[in-house]
């Protein structure tokens, strides 16, 4: 049962600010995963949040209560680290009690809850082995077994998965999953590069970006409406095609051009002043499909490439535009390098970006 | 493959029964034969210097041979040993190193001092290593500079602390004086109270600084994410040092001293420059360099040579044994 709140939270190591105020509310018992490319804060912030490393401005609080000068213990978290950070010359039990010799618990206590964790997580046969004697995966349970005995109010994960082999990924994902629904009440923290790990366990996602938060939303609100231009080029994959385009026409749909496409309206109103304005336009890779035959679609051009995943067929298309337009299909396509072919997308797919990166919001087409 | 590995260990061991005939074949004895090949410089080298020299030291023990006429030595036995010597009266005496009072005090003064300066050296070294593991500005600098008494010769350093613990002229006593912890000169080599200390002291701030080194690079190999780990267990700071680093780091620190260990017992140069001729710390390379070059007993001295090398190597194994047997256990 834990609230959390940062309000402008910064953190600089020496001169280099790597946290620029980051605001952001967490509901007790919500699962909330960070995402972002490499380097842009997304441990930082999750080791400020656990309190090893001090926060430079702003305010960090547990439950209504400030915590930023609190030590770790004090806090009521727990992490998981990326490396496990098992002792590696303990016991798989010792490893768990460790932490809890100190606060008052009786033995017979500590001994519940490491046993009640270890069936948790099905690790109750390696209770005696070492670290080393583990595979991977097992020690990653060791690890979220140690942190779930200290009974946390706030857990934190930092891509506890990115030492596992794929299908041993899925698995832990899936545990993690079943975990938090478990722990009823406990706030969830998780770090991770993986998208389909933010999609699947995420209630809300938040997108990082050199330090700043780009957008905080539940997946499927950030994939269907991202905020701006990096959050919708970084949810979905392959990423979103975004081209150069020119407004020809405002009013409650506006009318665009893009750099290798042909005319097409857009859902959103747009003031008359807009108008021969740059923007940028977005369609997500599945949202393409074949036009049909001898129909001209939205984008015509050659070719240049096909991979057949089994599911779905990529193809790389020229419209001799500056970048390919990259295109989901379902199925096998049979679709050979050289042809011409044309591709269109729903209106309603298509997303417009000012020239600042700032979506142009989309009117709400429920009531039609 | 993984499941014989595991479930089935015999059928393992009549596997690999019936690949090593196979195995040992063409490859595996060249492989044999350019390992040798390798070997043989290193093993030259170190038959003539140091199995040649030990076997002479060894086979002189058991002459009476001088250092005049090393190649007119005779068998004598185990006289350099122990020799009783019957008087024709009814009594008698025993001779020998074993019945040498002065050589059984140059093994307690070794001992003694080789137990006092690696136990001082390893708590102080263990202290360095921790503060100099620590990130601090001007780390590097000060890593190197602790290193500096290490680096000077032991005559150099033994000398330069001579002049300093001189009764007379010494900065040492000059420094206690005028802050007032003694009221009179103390002549800290030459008077038996605290020549011993005196050696021990210097090689102590000799010795520790190899020590810290050998210790830091244990600390090193410790991950230091298990330390974030503790603090987010909120797990107090000595407990970490007694539970998770000196467990971490007691192979280093072991082999650490028994390298220090194996040193001191063998110690001569700076006992022989800082306090000569003092019965108080007479070790036993002193006593057998003295027999040897010195007494013109040479002989003697092999047999005192000898019994060092017994020392150390009896020391050496017990200690690997018992380390490993602790490792094994911890494991
Ligand atoms: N101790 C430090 N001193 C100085 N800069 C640091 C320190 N730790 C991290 N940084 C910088 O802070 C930025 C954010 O690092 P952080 O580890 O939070 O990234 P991340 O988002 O977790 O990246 P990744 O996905 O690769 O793990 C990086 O640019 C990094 O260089
Ligand atoms: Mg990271």
């Amino acid at each position: 049962m834990a609230t959390l709140k940062l309000t402008g939270v910064r953190k600089a190591y020496g001169a280099v600010e790597v946290l620029h105020g980051i605001d952001l509310d967490i509901r007790s018992g919500e699962f909330v995963v960070f995402v972002g490319p490499s380097g842009c804060g997304k441990s930082t912030l999750l080791r400020v949040i656990a309190g090893l490393e001090d926060i430079t401005g702003g305010t960090l609080e547990i439950d209504g209560e400030v915590v930023n000068a609190m030590s770790p213990k004090r806090r009521g978290i727990a992490m998981v680290f990326q490396s496990y950070a098992l002792y590696p010359h303990m016991s798989v039990y010792d490893n768990m009690a460790f932490g809890l010799t100190l606060e008052k618990a009786g033995k017979a206590e500590i001994d519940r809850r490491v046993r009640e964790a270890a069936r948790l997580l099905q690790i109750e046969p390696y209770l005696d082995r070492l670290p080393k004697q583990l595979s991977g995966g097992q020690r990653q349970r060791v690890a979220i077994g140690r942190a779930i005995t200290r009974d946390p109010r706030v857990f934190l994960f930092d891509e506890p998965l990115s030492n596992l082999d794929a299908a041993l990924r899925v698995q832990t994902r899936i545990e993690i999953a079943r975990l938090h629904e478990g722990m009823e009440g406990t706030t969830m923290i998780y770090v991770t590069h993986d998208q389909v790990e933010a999609m699947t366990l995420a209630d809300r996602i938040v997108v990082l970006n050199k330090g700043h938060v780009e957008q905080v939303g539940s997946p499927m609100e950030l994939y269907a409406r991202p905020d701006n231009l990096f959050v919708a080029q970084f949810i979905g994959s392959p990423a979103m095609n975004v081209l150069p385009a020119t407004i020809e026409a405002t009013g409650e749909t506006t009318r665009v051009k893009p750099q290798g496409g042909a005319l097409v309206s857009v859902p959103v109103s747009t003031p008359t002043a807009a108008i021969r304005q740059a923007v940028h336009l977005g369609v997500r890779p599945e949202d393409l499909t074949l036009a049909p035959a001898g129909g001209d679609g939205l984008f015509r051009g050659v070719v240049t490439l096909v991979e057949k995943l089994g599911e779905v067929t990529l193809v790389y298309l020229d419209t001799g535009g500056e970048k390919p337009l990259t295109a989901k299909l379902a199925g096998d396509v049979p679709l050979e390098r050289g042809t011409t072919i044309a591709l269109s997308a729903r209106p309603e797919a298509l997303h417009l970006f000012g020239s600042d990166g700032r979506a142009i919001r989309q009117r709400m087409r429920l009531a039609a | 493959m993984a499941q014989v590995h595991s479930s089935a260990p015999p059928t393992r061991h009549a596997l690999q029964a019936v690949a090593r005939p196979a195995l040992k074949s063409e490859l595996s004895r060249q492989r044999r034969r350019s390992a040798w090949l390798f070997l043989a410089p290193m093993l030259v080298v170190l038959a003539l210097v140091a199995a040649w020299p030990l076997a002479r030291t060894i086979w002189f023990s058991f002459t009476d041979a001088s250092l005049d006429d090393l190649s007119g030595a005779h068998f004598v036995g185990l006289r350099n040993y122990l020799e009783y010597v019957d008087y024709g009266d009814g009594t008698g005496e025993y001779f020998g190193l074993l019945a040498d009072g002065e050589w059984w005090g140059a093994v307690w003064n070794t001992v003694r001092y080789t137990v006092i300066s690696v136990a001082i050296e390893t708590v102080l070294g263990l202290v360095f290593a921790l503060v100099l593991n620590a990130p601090f500005p001007g780390r590097g600098l000060v890593r190197a500079a602790v290193l500096i008494p290490w680096a000077i010769p032991t005559i150099v350093s033994a000398k330069m602390w001579a002049w300093m613990m001189n009764d007379q002229f010494g900065i040492l006593n000059d420094m206690l004086q005028s802050i007032g912890v003694i009221a009179h000169p103390i002549a800290w080599t030459a008077s038996p109270e605290t020549a011993i200390w005196a050696v021990i002291i210097v090689d102590v701030w000799k010795t520790t600084p190899f020590m810290a080194l050998l210790i830091l690079a244990g600390l090193q190999m410790v991950p230091g994410d298990i330390y974030e780990a503790a603090k987010i267990d909120g797990v107090h700071p000595v407990k970490v040092f007694w539970r998770v680093t000196l467990p971490l780091i007691r192979p280093a620190i072991l082999v650490a001293v028994i390298f220090r260990a194996l040193d001191a017992l063998r110690v001569f140069d700076l006992i022989y420059v800082l306090t000569p001729n003092n019965s108080q710390t007479k070790s036993m390379s002193v006593f057998a360099q003295e027999n040897l070059f010195q007494f013109d007993k040479f002989a003697y001295g092999s047999a005192a040579s000898t019994f060092l090398f017994l020392v150390i190597a009896m020391i050496t194994l017990v200690y690997i044994k018992a380390a490993r047997l602790e490792l094994g256990g911890g494991r």
